[in-house]
């Protein structure tokens, strides 16, 4: 079952940049980081990572299964690592939606796992096109009970490579499911990517003494969510809270650009970012002081980055693939202090550059409307 | 700073996404930044499937065009779907072999290729796309003919006899 | 004259109380699991997997490593597992809702694949753990919480074969139906065990036990009129012997 297969044609070329699409790209990062099985259920625009691995593992002489369904592809990846394993599976919305049960006993385990949704519209079935209408699924929990999962917004394909090995180092940190949430768009683009970005590195990965491997020489290791004993069960999401608490203090990630004098920040994730980022530069241009924050975690959110542009900043515009859904933590990050606008695009549509650039000039010129001077705080 | 845009668009099983992908490469071998983004699922099914290409170079906003600075289109559809997503003053490039009508709009130049045909004559009418892509390099100097071809070869190192013939019509398509 | 100790608890099976109810089944059935560990020395390589229901604190019970599954998972999780560790043994203890309600899909294809894992399936006919509602495999006209006029065939369908329906699948290596409502029949009961975890040993593909077992609490009835009913109906419905695999 796991004789190995060398493939020579298939190995990374000796070219410094390969051209990939994000989730091939994705695939290549996991085995890069040791993940020892995946299981998938097709579903569009996803399918190409699902694909790559089902050669990829075979060849590297390791586990893809193709499931029955969501439901048990997460399962799978639960399985492995309950046995210490590292394991991913990914997914686009409405597959994600199903493995809302599995997300939730890893993390109620404490179990690590690399979970990847390549979001496309919703609700329901939506359609097959990019979006970012799973924000509030993927950092307010998704599934039932008192959790949250670290969730990594890539916005490149070569970035995709970094934080989907990142996402297995932090899952492995914590002992819990982590997410790495992209688009249609990052998906299916092709972008190059540095070839020395998928090198194995040497550095040991930790020990998992907690991991069932038959109870040899030690006492038996029980995995498990259910707490019946009263008070038990609070202590233990008291601990929860305590590993969330931890994550956010160290592992908050964000970019930013132009903000330094900024007195608009526009606030975009993901693909949306490199399209505000380019408004942002145009603007610029018109001698308008426009900036960006990147969220790269979108939980942890960068609500200490908000809090401190926002002591120079006149507003923030929130730019989504979505109806505003991270609008809601820059309005908590940014506490009243400065108003929050949003600009979103749904069901496909892609804002572009002047799309944004016009949005942000309507905010702007509402400045000098009311000529009254804004107080700060 | 230059960024060019360009939209394939054909039958699936023209080479449309191969074309998009040779195109990116090019790039990505001259050291611009690139991207490669194609049509999927439901879309592909109609009859017509397309990859946008970005050679720029600064960093690429967002890999999805709304008008393109050029359009290589394969097929009938294709052209009633694109013509109007070409700059003013852009290149739409056309299968004359599969498209009978003409351009219709007076502001971009329409250059017409008869890809289907002289890949025919060359004996696979596969390297239609790669007659495209003469055609293309040759009418707008994104690459030099030189390095397009060294391309090719690194392409097909596996397989010699398609060098060959792909070769062939890429030097076709220059010369239109 | 010394005293002969002829009987022991088995190594596998922790000395504390459980909290089945009296008449249950499960207590014999975790028994046996230990028994069969213990004969085929393979305790320090076994890992269980606890399904949800009544037997959902196994894991207090057995002494090896376990892990739960959410309700229906269990062949899931034991793929996963069993696929990394394919040296270790690996068996999933399910009830009826579990395994053939709930988790069908993951039991079909985890059979199907011919995952080589053992799966224990403890069939009594209702929902213990939540109070008695209607399984899958609830005979017609048996009353329960949620069939208070018994099961109806128009209203609730048949009682769930899942055993034949696996039998018929070329990844599975095999597959008996056994009972623990009588000491002859326990006897047979743990034959069939072992004869289950030594076909995983011998990588043989996907074994099943499905143990017709005893709910005298639920069924509404004492110990004695469990065994009649188990006797009287249950068997007759779903008859006890070798679904797949050689008959000797």
């Amino acid at each position: 079952m796991t004789k190995k297969i060398r493939n020579p044609k298939s190995q990374i070329p000796k070219l410094k940049y390969t051209l990939m699409t994000g989730n091939e790209a994705i695939g290549e990062a996991a085995v890069a980081a040791g993940c020892r099985l995946y299981a998938g259920y097709p579903i569009t625009p996803q399918n190409e990572l699902t694909a790559y691995m089902s050669k990829r593992m075979v060849e590297e002489g390791r586990v893809f299964i193709q499931s029955e369904s969501e439901l048990a592809a997460i399962n799978m990846v639960f399985g492995a690592s309950v046995a210490g394993a590292r394991a991913m599976t990914s997914s686009s919305s409405p597959g994600i939606s199903l493995k809302q049960e599995g997300i939730s006993y890893l993390a109620g385990c404490e179990l690590p796992a690399v979970i990847v949704n390549i979001m496309r519209g919703g609700p329901g079935l939506g359609n097959i096109a990019p979006a970012q209408s799973d924000y509030f699924q993927a950092t307010r929990g998704g599934g039932h009970g008192d959790y949250r999962t670290i969730a990594l917004a890539p916005s490149s394909v070569e970035e995709a490579v970094e934080l989907t090995r990142l996402a297995f180092d932090l899952a492995d940190k914590y002992r819990g499911p982590v997410l790495v949430i992209g688009d249609g768009i990052l998906g299916q683009m092709m972008e190059p990517v540095k070839n020395s970005k998928f090198e194995i590195r040497n550095s040991k990965l930790l020990p998992k003494p907690w991991a069932l491997t038959g109870a040899k020489g030690r006492k038996p290791n029980i995995i498990r969510s259910l707490y019946l004993k009263p008070g038990a069960l609070e202590e233990f999401n008291k601990k929860l809270q305590r590993k969330y608490e931890e994550i956010k203090e160290k592992e908050t990630r964000f970019e930013e650009a132009l903000t330094r004098d900024a007195e608009l920040i526009i606030v975009a994730y993901g693909t949306t970012s490199r399209i505000a980022k380019a408004a942002a530069q145009n603007l610029r241009k018109k001698n308008k002081k426009a900036g960006l924050i990147r969220p790269i975690t979108l939980w942890p959110f960068p609500d200490k980055a908000i809090k401190e542009v926002a002591k120079n900043a006149k507003a923030f515009l929130v730019v989504e693939m979505s109806n505003g859904q991270m609008v809601e933590d820059v309005e908590l990050a940014a506490k009243g202090r400065r108003p929050v606008h949003f600009y979103g695009r749904s069901g496909g549509g892609v804002p572009t550059p002047e799309e944004i650039e016009k949005e942000a000039l309507k905010v702007m010129s509402s400045w000098f409307v009311d000529k009254k001077p804004r107080t700060t705080n | 700073m230059q960024t060019t845009r360009i939209i394939c668009a054909g039958f699936g099983g023209q080479g449309i996404m191969t074309l998009g992908k040779v195109l990116a490469t090019l790039g990505m071998k001259n050291g611009k930044s690139v991207s490669w983004m194609p049509s999927y699922g439901a879309e592909v099914r109609g009859g017509t499937a397309h990859s946008m290409v970005i050679i720029s170079d600064s960093d690429i906003p967002s890999p999805v065009i709304d008008k393109a600075d050029i359009c290589i289109v394969m097929n009938k559809p294709s052209l009633d779907k694109f013509e109007s997503r070409v700059k003013k003053g852009g290149t739409i490039i056309l299968n004359s072999s599969l498209i009978e009508s003409s351009v219709k709009r007076k502001d971009i130049n329409a250059v017409k290729v008869p890809a289907t045909e002289i890949a025919s004559s060359l004996g696979n009418i596969k390297v239609a796309n790669i007659v495209a892509l003469g055609a293309l390099v040759s009418k707008t100097k994104i690459v030099s003919k030189n390095k397009a071809i060294s391309l090719l070869k690194e392409f097909f190192a596996e397989k010699k006899a398609l060098l060959e013939l792909n070769k062939k019509a890429f030097n076709e398509g220059i010369r239109i | 004259m010394t005293a002969k100790n002829i009987f022991t608890r088995p190594k596998s099976l922790r000395d504390v109380p459980t909290h089945y109810c009296p008449g249950c089944g499960h207590g014999i059935v975790h028994s046996l699991i230990c028994e069969v560990i213990d004969e085929l020395n393979i305790r320090e390589k076994t890992i269980g997997i606890a399904p949800v229901g009544c037997a959902v604190l196994a894991y207090d019970y057995w002494d090896f490593d376990v892990t739960e599954a959410a309700h229906g998972r269990p062949p899931a999780v034991a793929t996963g597992i069993k696929r990394i560790l394919p040296s270790n043994i690996v068996f999933t203890y399910q009830g009826d809702g579990d395994l053939a309600a709930i988790g069908t899909a993951e039991t079909i294809h985890a059979a199907n694949r011919g995952e080589n894992i053992t799966t224990i399936f403890v069939n009594n006919g209702i929902y213990g753990m939540t109070g008695g509602q209607m399984a899958p495999t609830t005979l017609l006209k048996q009353k329960t919480k949620t069939t208070p006029f018994g099961r109806d065939k128009i209203r609730e369908g048949y009682p769930l074969k899942i055993s034949e329906m696996l039998a018929v699948l070329d990844g599975v290596a095999y597959l008996e139906r056994v009972s623990v409502h009588k000491p002859a029949n326990v006897r047979a009961a743990k034959r069939a065990i072992k004869r289950a975890f030594k076909t995983q040993i011998e990588k043989k593909g996907f074994s099943m036990v499905e143990v017709i077992s005893m709910c005298p609490v639920n069924w509404g009835t004492s110990c004695e009129g469990a065994i009649k009913w188990i006797e009287d109906n249950i068997i007759k419905y779903y008859p006890l012997g070798i679904l797949r695999g050689d008959k000797s």
